[in-house]
């Protein structure tokens, strides 16, 4: 058999060696801080034996517990807003003819996306301080707007990219057969969709327990997540402590990868 | 009984306005195996869509027993579609997508049940009621979405080429099964095809499309025997042209000097003729040879090809002033009359068998 012609990637010299340089880069320092993690010693970088300290210690750690209960709370509340919004969004731009101004209204939805964080987390402080100043609530529950907010692109791709796939005839098919629209979103639609609102929802969590940018500007004062108090830490004092924390987010988020291609292995 | 009366259909508006129907009324009877036959893009599916009201027509009305259903959502009408692609949800089995339209109309588990139940024996899918859609074949499939379709025994049920798909011994076979359905429901089916052997073989009636408009509505026989077009004339089966100019008028028939020389006598096209020079069709297998240039003999020529095909044999022949002209004969033991490759011949046509067509 002839070779294939045209450009090979993989043919190329030195492209193991790329491959694997890139890899180590990636994942050398994830090992690392998940080994340190099981440091018996204070250091994070001096290996002194194996040991649970870290994270019994953090464990016991009251203001971890209470960054993470929030930073739970808030990845599970904005990524529900965020996921509904976005199935909402979706719908909206998918099931139906096209029409002018697409690109604009597609770029607003992804605005999060695109403009730098930094620029929406000062745009934020300075918009919610106009609102505490004429309401006077300083409380918490700016930082749950601002997630639900900028987890919306983020859970919106993966359902629009299901919608985009999926055979209009189905539900022309369903209300041919009596299906109000109600009931032929509810029975059709809706479980076809499911794949693209779980992906959306957990990449919209995952991006929520990640965020450090934003919340470290809308937070009221002495709420934490579990990354601005790591953040916190890390002016101060480094412990293993704060490797220890990243491992079980880091499991967090990789346990959610599995389950959810597990979910979807089994749909097909 | 559907009435449809001045259908238009344009998609789009300014430089891109495509009108997919222009003012389109024809009249499907109740009962009726109705069936929309034209090449690919004329209009079928579109038709069937405002039918289904899954577009609405931009003028025109569409009435079924004389109620206007332009106004009721498609999941008002008592209307089912067989798509064609099928479109079975791939989320439930067999038996739950023969099931949804009656459980989209609230009507009780035990009659769901038992109509899903007759409906599975009826296009004899019962050992797979509980099969998802992916995991059976084409055939099945498309008995899956007939059944569907057929469930919540809609006054009309709507075949957009629901066999295309099949191969050439599945399709003969789901001919015959729609007839039999047909037949057993009483339903009306409104069938849509480009394959005019079908049409032909199952409708009572069939409506020859092109270009966004129906040319022509009449049983298989009408069609084939007296097209009132070139272009329904061309589209269905072989047929000979030829011209020539109104020379008398004889009740039903028309007599018409040929430019080839003689006369002919053709049946008058609906409507009037459009001037004094007509085009005149000629089925091959309406023709018949006799003696050249004898009283019997409509037109003169030679025979250039001669085609055994088994049952028939196919003549080419070419007239005096270059015309091609094709002739078929059966080949029965007691055949007589032949001709051989060379020959000069005459052809006789009947009183009355050719058509004269309307442009
Ligand atoms: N939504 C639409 N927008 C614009 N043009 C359309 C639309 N739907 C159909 N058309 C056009 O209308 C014409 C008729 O389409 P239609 O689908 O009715 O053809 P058809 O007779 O069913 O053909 P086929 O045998 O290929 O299915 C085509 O030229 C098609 O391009
Ligand atoms: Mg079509």
């Amino acid at each position: 058999m002839a070779e294939p012609k045209g450009f090979n990637v993989k043919k190329q010299h030195g492209f193991t060696t790329i491959a694997v340089l890139c890899f180590l880069l990636l994942y050398t320092p994830i090992i690392l801080l998940v080994l340190y993690s099981f440091n018996a010693g204070t250091s994070i970088a001096i290996w002194e034996g194996f040991s649970w300290r870290w994270y019994i210690s953090t464990w016991g750690n009251e203001q971890v517990k209470e960054a993470a209960l929030l930073s739970l709370w808030l990845a599970i509340v904005s990524s529900a807003v965020a996921t509904s919004v976005a199935v909402l969004a979706a719908l909206a731009t998918t099931r139906r003819a096209p029409y002018k101004g697409q690109t604009v209204v597609f770029a607003i939805i992804n605005q999060p996306l695109m403009v730098p964080e930094i620029v929406t987390a000062v745009a934020l402080l300075i918009f919610f301080a106009l609102i505490k100043n004429y309401t006077g609530y300083t409380g918490g529950a700016y930082l749950f707007i601002a997630h639900s907010a900028f987890c919306v692109p983020f859970a919106y791709m993966p359902i629009r990219a299901r919608l985009q796939g999926m055979d209009l005839t189905l539900e022309q098919a369903a209300s041919d057969l009596y299906g109000t629209p109600l009931r032929v979103f509810r029975k059709v639609t809706l479980p076809l969709l499911w794949p693209g609102i779980l992906a959306g929802a957990m990449l919209a969590f995952v991006i929520s327990l990640d965020d450090v940018v934003i919340t470290e500007f809308v937070k009221a004062a002495g709420q934490d997540t579990l990354p601005t108090y790591m953040l916190g830490q890390l002016r101060r004092v480094v412990t293993p402590e704060v490797n220890a924390i990243s491992t079980v987010l880091l499991a967090i988020s990789v346990t959610m990868v599995i389950v959810y291609f597990i979910l979807n292995q089994r749909k097909n | 009984m559907i009435e449809i009366d001045s259908v238009s259909k344009v998609f789009g508006s300014g430089a891109t306005a495509f009108t997919a129907l222009n003012d389109v009324s024809v009249t499907i009877r109740e009962n009726e195996f109705f069936t929309l036959l034209g090449p690919s893009g004329c209009g079928k599916t579109t038709l069937l869509r405002t039918i289904a009201g899954f577009n609405a027509p931009s003028s025109g009305s569409v009435r079924l027993d004389g109620e206007d259903l332009v106004a009721l959502p498609p999941y008002k009408r008592p209307v089912n579609t067989v798509f064609q692609n099928y479109a079975l949800f791939p989320h439930m089995t067999v038996a739950e997508n023969i099931g949804f339209g009656l459980d989209m109309l609230n009507r009780p588990k035990s009659e769901i049940k038992a109509t899903v139940a007759e409906m599975l024996e009826l296009v004899q899918m019962t050992p797979m009621a509980d099969r998802r859609t992916s995991e059976i074949s084409g055939g099945q499939q498309q008995r899956v979405a007939l059944a569907r379709a057929l469930a919540p025994r809609p006054k009309v049920l709507l075949l957009d080429e629901p066999l295309s798909a099949l191969d050439y011994k599945l399709r003969k076979g789901m001919q015959v099964e729609l007839k039999r359905l047909q037949n057993e429901t009483g339903i009306t089916f409104v069938f849509v095809t480009h394959d005019q052997e079908e049409a032909l073989s199952m409708s009572d009636r069939i409506a020859v499309m092109s270009n966004s408009r129906i040319l022509q509505v009449g049983s298989p026989h009408d069609i084939y025997d007296h097209p009132a077009e070139r272009f329904v004339a061309e589209f269905i089966g072989e047929t000979n042209f030829l011209t020539g100019k109104i020379a008398g008028q004889e009740g039903e028939t028309l007599r018409v000097a040929l430019d080839v020389g003689g006369e002919i006598i053709a049946r008058q096209p609906p409507g009037d003729p459009a001037g004094q020079a007509v085009t005149v069709a000629v089925r091959p297998e309406h023709a018949h040879f006799c003696a050249p240039d004898s009283a019997e003999a409509t037109v003169t020529g030679e025979v250039s090809n001669v085609v055994y095909l088994g049952t028939d044999t196919h003549f080419h022949l070419v007239l005096s002033d270059g015309t091609p002209f094709a002739l078929r004969l059966q080949n029965t033991p007691e055949r007589a009359a032949d001709a051989k490759l060379g020959d000069r011949v005459g052809i006789r046509v009947a009183p009355g068998v050719a058509q004269v067509l309307r442009d």
